[in-house]
């Protein structure tokens, strides 16, 4: 490390180092400013007044964490303060005023006692010296020709190979983080597994989200829309008890619907969707086809359902066409049937895959 | 002097001192293994200069260590599993819900473990407080050129830090499995979803199986707890050994060169004041926990696939590519069987990661177009570059207007106007905006380099209304102090363009060589200097001051005459004065 040959003022006659910005100086340097004495340095009342300031700091510090650890023992969890929790507000007031006491008193102290002369340090290049760098790669050169990795390109490459090759079994490796789509298609772990699938079957009911009520056409009125479900959900499980934990989830994930009911002559049924609806009851899925957020913000007078996560808007009486927003698809639709006891059901499992788009969606 | 007192010594051996203290005995006894003098003797008085701006950079390192504080404690009860529970703790609303363990063990702390919430909130606040801290210091060292050579790693593996970070922060408000949350993590599996060819193999992977699946929390926890922290702590740790290596830049001024570093010592008062602002940041953290609440995850209830909440919006640092994906058009391809997501991918996919990398790259791109290969340590006012400063404004409007398109639902129910309107507006805007910006920042940082000329020649304005014997008036300019000058003009000029393949400019820059990008550099270059205002040459410099020495004759005669109020100027004593006394 070599010091630059510096004097503080800089006249225009000194050389310039060439890693440097060279200088123009309009004004002599007049170098550093004067240090000015604070009240603190020359009167000992102020020395005196600033060390009593900081002893009190600390002591509140020390109250404020006495008062912690009483509230901590004292303080009952359903407590409140003015309609806050007590334990939250008194532990954390308690612990800002420990901790604040501490700080402001460090740096009243620094401030206010510590000696406050700024000092002046030369800057050295970033660079090694001339002489370093040649002395390292003179060591360089000297390890790497002792080693014979130069000479010996057979040695070489096939460490390198062999090195390169033990990066393979650290991605193969991650293999068992999960199955595949296509694994999960051919083994189902869950009724109605893989993408392209949902649990939905010919003939099975739709049922309200959450009690899981099958519905009559009669329940709808115009301009209703009702969260629904799969009815396996509620008798999906072992023995037809409810479907519970990873099942349910993935099952739920891609089977939410919604059930709206639209005046007919409003409806615009696409092509071959015609008899898919029963007196103007429409059944789509829950499930935004831009990142897959469930949907439900429903203006029954336009028709439109709009996803509370990026906005996409879709118009439920036109095909659930993409009127506004992200989205690039309409939300797939459920064929509606009503089953021998008049309730609603499927016809069959959608006819696409519900949710976000992928490579392979086609 | 009398050395007896301090040490004995014969003529054969060293001298030893006598009696050592319990401290010395310590310090010695680590000596003999570390070898610590050596080390700490150039350290303990390493000089860091003042200035408010150097504070930012600090607030971040803290809070990341309030982070890792309040984050242990909060292991010590998260059960990071989605195992299903029935909920039975003191939060009677959620009694009897069917839960995964991680949303119980959550409530279990914000509820039932004393100062459980407390820690939970601080970590939040804290984790904001980090990302936002890191931004800041970064818009610092950009503003003032900091980044400049030999800096330009340490702004990469700072650009690192905040990318890290952001993750960090994805990962952990995504742990305890709340509604808000799930949905964050199921638009994310939408977003891997959207890759080109890898993208469901990937989302599988990370699930393992099928969205949601039982792994996600319990693999976020292990990034969130030991992958990214562990790098964080290595990066910050490389950023400040660099730090401590180049040592910090400062402000130029009075004594104050790019040779020199001009400061307080480490030992005693950088040293109070560091570890004062330690307890500071942890204190305000502490009253944030206390006063604001954060992330109220009891309100928005454990996750469930088929639910969602009006409004849903994640942490603030993800809003920008939450916006950009908010008002990107939907348009998908679909292409011999394969589906291209264009409307998922380029805003969340790519725009990220376009925008960290022209972050990483801009200390060299900088030096790119300036050609500038000399070490900077003197800190440049940002009105000094101003097409540096006018590229960062605009990134900002680009941010902000990401940023805004975030909140387009919130905006359009507080102002009751068109959410579509809205969008519309911003699908524009993120382009139009950042121009605008541009060219307004870049005209207002050369005005302000003209007005810095105008002080430097013709002084400082006082205020003070002459009116001259033929009855005109004029304002009296003073000149600068010489301190107040000499800082003004400690920058450098920009180098003369003179356009030509070879030779060098003033500055010993040499001008772009002979390449393929040769042409565009030089065009660039020109540009990036453009219309930028020089200080003032020694000749202007002297033809002002002798303007101003001739004026000051000039106003010689007025002086010592007083008339009504010009006693007042501040520059007078005025005891014996009276107003209209004459």
């Amino acid at each position: 490390m070599s010091t630059p040959p510096v004097t503080d003022g800089h006249s225009h006659d000194e050389p310039v180092d060439e890693h440097l910005p060279a200088r123009d100086d309009l004004y002599a340097n007049p170098g550093l400013e004067e240090h000015h004495w604070r009240p603190t340095d020359v009167d000992p009342k102020a020395e005196k007044r600033a060390e009593r300031q900081v002893a009190a700091l600390f002591t509140l510090s020390a109250v404020c964490t006495i008062l912690l650890l009483v509230s901590y023992f004292t303080i009952d969890a359903d407590d409140t303060v003015g309609g806050l929790g007590a334990q939250n507000l008194v532990f954390g007031l308690c612990l800002a005023g420990a901790l604040l006491g501490i700080g402001i008193g460090i740096i009243q102290w620094a401030r206010k006692l510590m000696a406050d002369v700024e000092i002046m340090e030369y800057r050295h290049p970033a660079a090694s010296s001339e002489e370093d760098r040649a002395a390292t790669i003179q060591a360089l050169s000297d390890g790497l020709e002792e080693s014979g990795i130069g000479r010996r390109p057979l040695v070489r490459n096939s460490l390198l190979g062999a090195l390169g090759l033990l990066g393979l079994p650290a991605v193969v490796f991650l293999r068992d983080l999960g199955p595949t789509n296509a694994q999960v298609v051919a083994n189902p772990p869950f009724p109605g597994s893989g993408l392209e699938h949902t649990v939905w079957t010919k003939g099975m009911r739709v049922v309200r989200d959450v009690v899981g009520s099958p519905i009559r056409p009669s329940d709808l009125e115009i301009g209703d829309l009702v969260n629904a479900e799969p009815e396996a959900l509620f008798n999906g499980g072992e023995d037809g008890e409810p479907m519970e934990g990873v099942a349910l989830q993935v099952a739920k994930s891609k089977g939410a619907v919604v059930v709206v009911r639209i005046e007919p002559d409003e409806i615009t049924a696409p092509p071959g969707r015609e008899n898919w609806s029963v007196d103007g009851i429409l059944c789509y899925s829950k499930i935004c086809t831009h990142v897959g957020c469930p949907i439900s913000l429903y203006e029954r007078t336009t028709h439109h359902l709009l996803c509370p996560c990026h906005q996409s808007t879709f118009d439920l009486a036109d095909g659930a066409r993409v009127v506004f927003g992200p989205a690039a698809r309409p939300l797939p639709q459920l064929a509606l049937a009503v089953d021998s006891e008049g309730y609603l059901v499927a016809q069959a499992d959608f006819d696409e895959p519900v949710g976000p788009s992928y490579w392979e969606r086609g | 002097m009398d050395t007896s007192k301090v040490a004995n010594s014969n003529t054969t051996t060293a001298a030893t001192t006598q009696k050592p203290s319990k401290a010395a005995a310590v310090a010695t006894w680590a000596d003999e293994r570390l070898g610590l003098a050596t080390m700490a003797k150039k350290n303990l008085r390493k000089v860091f200069p003042d200035h408010w701006s150097f504070m930012l950079g600090e607030i971040a390192l803290w809070s990341f260590v309030v982070l890792l504080l309040t984050g242990v404690f909060l292991t010590l009860w998260f059960t990071p599993s989605m195992g299903e529970v029935q909920y039975n703790g003191t939060y009677e609303q959620l009694r009897g819900i069917h839960m995964s363990e991680a949303f119980a063990s959550t409530l279990r702390i914000s509820f039932d473990v004393r100062g459980g919430l407390l820690m939970r909130q601080m970590h939040h606040w804290s984790a904001m407080l980090f990302i936002a801290s890191m931004m800041i210091h970064l818009l610092r060292v950009f503003f003032t050129g900091a980044y400049r050579k030999p800096r330009e790693l340490n702004w990469v593996i700072g650009s690192l830090l905040l990318l890290l970070g952001t993750l960090e922060g994805f990962t952990g408000y995504s742990l305890p499995d709340d509604l808000l949350s799930g949905t964050g993590v199921r638009a994310a599996d939408g977003f891997i979803k959207a890759s080109p060819v890898v993208g469901t193999y990937m989302s599988f992977f990370l699930f393992g199986g099928e969205f949601p699946g039982e792994s996600i929390i319990p693999r976020l926890y292990t990034i969130h707890v030991l992958l990214i922290p562990g790098l964080l702590l290595a990066l910050i740790a490389a950023h400040m050994l660099l730090l401590v290596y180049h040592k910090h830049t400062q402000w130029p001024g009075p004594g104050r060169t790019e040779k020199n570093v001009v400061g307080y010592p480490m030992l005693p008062v950088y040293a109070a004041k560091a570890g004062g602002f330690f307890f500071i940041v942890f204190g305000v953290t502490a009253l944030l926990g206390a006063l604001l609440t954060i992330n109220p995850v009891w309100k928005y209830g454990p996750y469930d696939p088929s639910k969602v909440t009006a409004g849903s919006q994640p942490d603030w640092y993800m809003g920008w590519p939450d916006g950009a994906l908010r008002i990107m058009p939907g348009i998908e391809t679909h292409l011999w069987g394969y589906t291209i997501s264009w409307n998922v991918m380029l805003p969340i996919l790519v725009l990220p990661l376009l925008m960290f990398t022209i972050l990483m790259l801009l200390p060299f791109l900088d030096a790119w177009i300036t050609g500038d290969k000399r070490e900077h340590h003197l800190l440049e006012r940002p009105r000094n570059a101003p097409t540096r400063t006018a590229l960062m404004v605009a990134l900002m409007t680009m941010y902000g207007l990401f940023w805004i398109a975030g909140g387009n639902d919130i905006i359009a129910i507080k102002l009751h106007s068109s959410i579509n309107q809205i969008t519309y507006f911003l699908r524009g805007a993120v382009f139009i905006g950042p121009v605008i910006a541009f060219l307004i920042t870049r005209r207002w940082c050369i005005s302000l380099q003209r007005k810095d000329n105008e002080t430097l020649l013709h002084g400082y304005e006082t205020g003070i209304i002459m009116r001259s014997p033929e009855g005109g008036y004029s304002e009296r300019h003073l000149p600068l102090p010489e301190s107040r000058a000499y800082t003004l003009t400690a920058r450098e000029r920009d180098p003369a363009l003179n356009g030509g393949p070879e030779g060098t400019d003033a500055n010993g820059i040499p001008a772009p060589g002979e390449g393929r990008l040769a042409g565009l550099q030089r065009r660039v270059r020109t540009l990036w200097y453009a219309d930028n205002v020089q200080k003032p040459t020694p000749e202007e410099l002297a033809e002002g001051h002798h303007h101003a020495d001739h004026e000051h004759e000039l106003q010689e005669g007025q002086e010592g005459h007083a008339a009504d109020g010009h006693q007042f100027d501040g520059h007078h004593l005025v005891e014996d004065e009276n107003l209209r006394s004459h």
